[in-house]
Parts: structure tokens; sequence; C-alpha cells
């Protein structure tokens, strides 16, 4: 496999993490949303190892496998089991604005094309010219975060976030040091069994995973 | 080695707190362990009071003069929360606030809570940094939702949430940094250690590094509490149990701000400006400001001094940010004297809600006549906390003003209002609850004494005469951070 085409593949690639991302932003049943996570997921892990391939640096090996086993095996199936035990299978979320909040993410894709610009002059790599990428699907799954309203769904576009960084780390560096990926793998694991409980005492206080009903902490007049 | 054993204590406390669980000796385990790692810090302390600044573990360990001092406060104000804890908890275990399991959860998450704040000071890299300061949001939202009210749940998922979101943007900027860094350094681990950093800040590439600090002061920002980035810390604080209100307020708060301002150095040396300074000398102001405000509308105790919390970190961000010798010094020393007299208070507030069964300042009253500790440990705990002579936040805040009059005039009414307001906004509530008469709803119960007045009288001491070793210490500190 040649170099050029190497780093077309991970375009293509880059291209295909935007879309999930923003089918995410779209995405209004709670298991289709898990189903794009798990797919942003594979895609993250296959540019992984084309970056290592291409680039010659083989510890982003043990990077693509972690990712797969943890953003496409484990994290999902933990997310699967939660959502068979909350009984929210077939929960439907009412989104209002969609097209609004295309619009705002194509704004975001812009905006971090602009932010990352200086950085891409600078590098040398081959997978610089998807750094915007990555900055986009955090700036995607921060805004999920800020659109929707369901527990689960605001997790789902935290572990989008963490994806995008991760992308970050990618094609601006050939990933950060191993010690540092292995620590933030652990972190989301943890992270996730915390997410796990709290989707439990939610759903028993507020009788709902709507954390619209979470109001009581106001500054009083 | 020292550092090895300083981490090991808490982390294996950590566990055999969880396997002890809820028996009746857990507290003492952990006043125990809590009491080793201050003495093992103070032998670190010593070490590099002698010796200067020095790297371990294949220079996975940094310690200088700056996180030395920090490591000290962490394992102190834990201990004094240990033993303040011991009683707390006991009688809301006994009131059914806390059950079995939320023993045990809140026993081995303290601990852990510990290890990950030393884990953020000791390490040499930026990276494994982040994921400490990850570990310890991690370790304590739990904590927070403890008592699983509604209320409480709200927080720590706010807490969750917010400071997740916060600390990603942080990544981002940590991978930014990584970048610049490869450039001069070269791959592999050694580029993200902040002492191989700062030795080529100036190589480093300006316009990464600025970029890099946008996403960097918005990410630890958020841990810091800073406006308008503090939504969480007021609900995070004030609805978990007190002793993690004072350990939170007191300590993770500033490591938070260490973070900080390891990274403003590192880009500051880049750019050769101030522009990092300046970003944070403007968030400062703001959180000063605002939080003033806010502090004359609380109803709720905890909640009143965690907005206090957000004005004291503005305060040391602002003097950080302000940079110079006075100023720096001055930053130091508020962050030792906050934590210290922050935890204090936080102290006597838990008492005095448990006295009440409330933590409404309208139920509050005759504190004084209830209980004499009680009562004038939180008279003198505000008249510290606002700024009065002869308390040690007052020679602090005293350096910080003189600093901001010499280096940047025009600021100082502000931040002179922001003071003048919370000190009349603090006095007015806690006047109010300390004196008159019992109410006939208060519970006589017994305290534990001995946090309270321990920090309080170095709070004292350091106002009246500052230990010579301890000016020294920031002297050196001032050195490396300049």
């Amino acid at each position: 496999m040649p170099i050029s085409f190497a780093a077309q593949l991970n375009s293509v690639l880059a291209a295909l993490i935007l879309l999930t991302a923003f089918g995410l932003l779209a995405q209004r049943r709670i298991y289709g949303l898990l189903h794009l996570f798990a797919w942003q997921g594979l895609f993250l892990s296959i540019s992984t190892a084309v970056v290592g391939y291409a680039a010659g640096q083989h510890h982003l090996y043990i990077s693509s496998i972690l990712t797969l086993a943890l953003k496409v095996i484990v994290l999902p199936y933990i997310l699967h089991v939660l959502i068979i035990r909350l009984k929210i299978q077939k929960e439907v979320e009412t989104l209002v604005n969609i097209p609004a909040t295309m619009l705002m993410g194509i704004a975001l894709v812009i905006f971090s094309y602009h932010l990352t610009s200086p950085i891409r002059e600078l590098s040398t790599l081959v997978t610089r010219s998807t750094i915007a990428v990555a900055l986009a699907t955090v700036m995607l799954g921060l805004l999920m975060m800020i659109t929707r309203k369901h527990a689960v769904t605001q997790i789902i576009g935290f572990l989008a976030m963490e994806n995008g960084l991760f992308f970050a780390a990618t094609s601006a560096t050939y990933g950060m040091p191993l010690v540092v990926e292995l620590g933030v793998a652990l972190d989301i694991l943890i992270a996730a069994f915390i997410f796990g409980i709290f989707f439990f005492h939610i759903r028993t206080t507020f009788d709902s995973l709507d954390v619209e009903q979470m109001a009581r902490l106001k500054e009083e007049d | 080695m020292t550092i090895l054993l300083l981490l090991g204590v808490s982390f294996i406390a950590a566990a055999i707190l969880g396997f002890v669980g809820d028996r009746k000796f857990a507290p003492e385990i952990n006043i125990v362990c809590s009491l080793a790692t201050f003495v093992i810090s103070m032998a670190l302390a010593i070490q590099v009071y002698y010796d200067g600044s020095f790297m371990a573990g294949r220079k996975f360990f940094f310690i200088d003069a700056f996180n030395v001092y920090l490591v000290v406060l962490t394992s102190f104000v834990s201990t004094t929360t240990a033993v303040f804890s011991r009683r707390y908890m006991r009688r809301e275990r006994e009131h059914g606030r806390v059950g079995h399991w939320g023993m045990r959860f809140y026993h081995a998450m303290f601990q852990l809570f510990i290890f990950a704040m030393f884990l953020c000071l000791l390490t040499n890299n930026i990276g494994v940094l982040w994921i400490a300061m990850e570990l310890a949001t991690l370790s304590t939202v739990l904590l927070v939702s403890l008592y699983k009210t509604p209320t409480a749940i709200e927080a720590a998922w706010k807490y969750f949430i917010l400071c997740g979101v916060g600390i990603a943007q942080a990544l981002f900027g940590t991978v930014l940094l990584y970048f610049a860094a490869e450039k001069v350094l070269g791959e592999g681990g050694d580029a993200l250690l902040w002492t191989n950093l700062s030795q080529v800040s100036g190589q480093l590439e300006p316009t990464v590094l600025q970029l890099a600090f946008v996403f960097l002061m918005v990410g630890y920002g958020t841990k810091v509490g800073l406006v308008p980035l503090h939504n969480w810390l007021p609900d995070a604080h004030s609805e978990g149990p007190t002793p993690i209100s004072a350990v939170l307020s007191g300590l993770l708060l500033n490591i938070a701000l260490y973070a900080l301002v390891r990274c403003k150095v590192l880009v500051d040396g880049s750019l050769g400006t101030n522009l990092a300074g300046n970003i944070m000398m403007g968030f400062g102001i703001l959180s000063i400001l605002v939080s003033a405000f806010s502090l004359l509308r609380q109803k709720d105790i905890k909640r009143m001094f965690a907005y206090s919390s957000i004005e004291h970190m503005g305060i040391a961000t602002f003097a950080f940010g302000l940079g110079g010798p006075i100023a720096t010094f001055g930053a130091l020393l508020h962050m030792l004297v906050h934590s210290l007299t922050k935890s204090s208070i936080f102290f006597t507030v838990g008492h005095a809600a448990q006295m009440h069964d409330t933590q409404e300042m309208s139920r509050i009253r005759g504190l004084i006549r209830g209980n004499p500790l009680v009562g004038w440990g939180l008279v003198l705990g505000v008249m510290a906390i606002v700024g009065m002579p002869p308390f040690g936040v007052f020679t602090s805040e005293f350096l910080i003003l003189t600093a901001t009059m010499k280096d940047a005039p025009l600021l100082t009414p502000f931040l002179l209002l922001g003071l003048g307001v919370a000190f009349a906004a603090l006095f007015r509530r806690v006047q109010p609850m300390v004196a008159g008469h019992r109410p006939p709803y208060q519970h006589l119960l017994k305290v534990a004494h001995v946090p309270v007045v321990l920090h309080m009288v170095l709070v004292l001491v350091i106002g009246l005469y500052m230990p010579n070793f301890l000016s020294q210490w920031f002297h050196m500190a001032v050195e490396l951070l300049k």
C-alpha cells in the first residue's frame, strides 16, 4: 500500500467519522445512537491502524486495538446492557429544530478548519489534513451534549467527544505516548461505570432519564 | 522512594478501606493512613528544602518547591478532614442519610481522591497530570451524590458532565502542546515531561502554544471554578457531605490552579509576552466580581461558602496572571491560607448544619450559645476569609493588592470592590447565625475540636509571623515561576 493511497484512505475514514458525528446529532432513537457510536469507533480504529502502517509507527497498532476493544466492543456493550436493563430500547427523543442544529454543526466544522489552519501549515505528517476533522468531531460532540436532554444521549455525546480527542492525537502527533493513552482509556472505563450507576440513580429519583427535570438547584432571588 | 511510598500509602489505604467497609474502626484507619501520608510528605519537603528540586523514577516524578508545599498542604488538610469526618459521618450514618455501602464507598473514594491529587502534583508528565485530574474528578462524583437526594444527584450529574466537557478541552490543549514539543524534543514520552518542556519553552512554536493555552485555560479553568465556567461548583460543593466540600474547596481547586500555572509558565516562555498571564487576570477579576455579588443572594450556608471559594480562586488566578515576585509570592501564600481557612469554615459549617438539621441560613441561629467552638470557629473563620488582620489571608491579599497598584493600577478599584462586597455579604449573613438565643430545634452534639483549632492557629501564626522556612520555600517557588 503506497503512502499516498494510505493518506487518501485516511481522509475517507476521517470523512466517515465526521459523517457519523453528524448522524449522532440528528438521530432520535437511543438504539440508533448506539450503533452510530460503535461505527464511529470502528472507523477510528481502522484509521489509527492505517496511519500506523503509513507512518511506520507500530505503537499505533496497540492504540488501534485498544480503540477497537474499548470503543467498539466494551463501551457499546455496557451501554447495550444498561439500555436493556433500564427498558428504554424503544425510547425516542423529541428533537426540535434538527435543521438548525445541523447548520450550527456545519458552522462548527468551518470554524475548526479556520482554527487549525496554523497547525496544518506547520505539520509535516501525512495526517495533517484530518486535524480539522478531529476538532470538528470534538465540537460536534459538545453541541450534542448541549442540545440533547436525555442522560444516555448526553453520555454518548461525551464519548463521541473523547473519540474526537483520540483522533486529534493520532492526526496531529501520531498518537500520544502509550502511558498517556492507556491512562485515558482507564479513565473512560471508570467513567463508564460511574454513568452506569448514575442512570439508575437518576431513574429511581426522577422517574425518567430526562435531565430537563433536574432544575432544582438554581439561584433564588 | 519517598514518592512511591506516599502514593502507595494512599492507594493501598483506598483498597483496605474498600475491604474494611462499614466496620467500627474504618474512620480510624482513614485517619492513620492520612497521618502517614502527612509524615511522608514532611520528609519529602525537608529533602527538597535542603537538596533543592529533583526528579525520580526515570524522570517520571518531579519535585520542586512549588509542588512540594502543595503536597504537604494536601496531606495535612486530608488528615484533619479525616479527623473531622469521623464524628460527622458517624452521625450521618446514625441518622440514616448514608447506608452501609455508602460508608464503605465514602472511605475508599476519599483515599483514592487523595491519591489522585498526589499523582497530579508529583508527576512530571503533563499527560499523566491530565489523567490524574480526571481521576480526581471521577472519584468525587459519586461522593457528591452520596445522599441520593434529588438535588444531590442533580449536582453530581452537573459536576460529572460539565467537568468532563471542560477537561476534554484540556486534553485537546495537551495534544497541541505535545505537537509543538515533538518538533523540538522528538517523539516519545520525553516530549511531555514538564522539566524538558520548560527548558526549551523558548523554541516552542508560539502560534500553536497560543491556541493550546486557550484550550488549557478553558479546561483547567472549569476545574478551578473560574467564572463563567463555574456553574457546577456551588452545586457540587453544597450538596455533598461536608468533609467532601472541605477537600473539594480546600484542595482540588488548588490542584487545578497548579496545573494551569504550570501550563502558563510554558506558554509565556514560548510567546515571550504576558498573553497567558493577561488571560488569567481577566478570568480572575471576572470571578472575583461575579462571585462577590452572588454571595449577597445566597440562602444556603454551604453554597455561600462555595461562592467564596470561587472568589478566592479568582484572586489567586489573578495574582499568578499578574506575575512578578510580589504577586506570585502573594498567590502562593493565598492558596495556602485559603485552603486552611476554607476547610476550617466547612468543618464548623458542617457541625452547625447538623445542629439544626438544615443548611438554610435563616434557620441557623444562636451558634455561640449552642456550642462556643462552632460559633467562635465560624466567626474567626469568616473574619480570616474576608481578609481581616491579623490572619494570613490579610497578608496575602495585601501583597496582591500592593503588586496590583504597582503593575496594573487601573484594576485596583475592581479588586477592592470585589473584596468589599464579599466582606459585607459574608458578615451580614454570619452575624445573625452566631449571635442571639438558641432556637428550640437546635441539638447539642459532640464536635471535633482539633481540626478547627489547628487550622485557625496556623492561619493566625502565618498572619502574625511567617516562619523562615516558609518564606524561603515561597521564594524558591517564585524563582521557578518567573
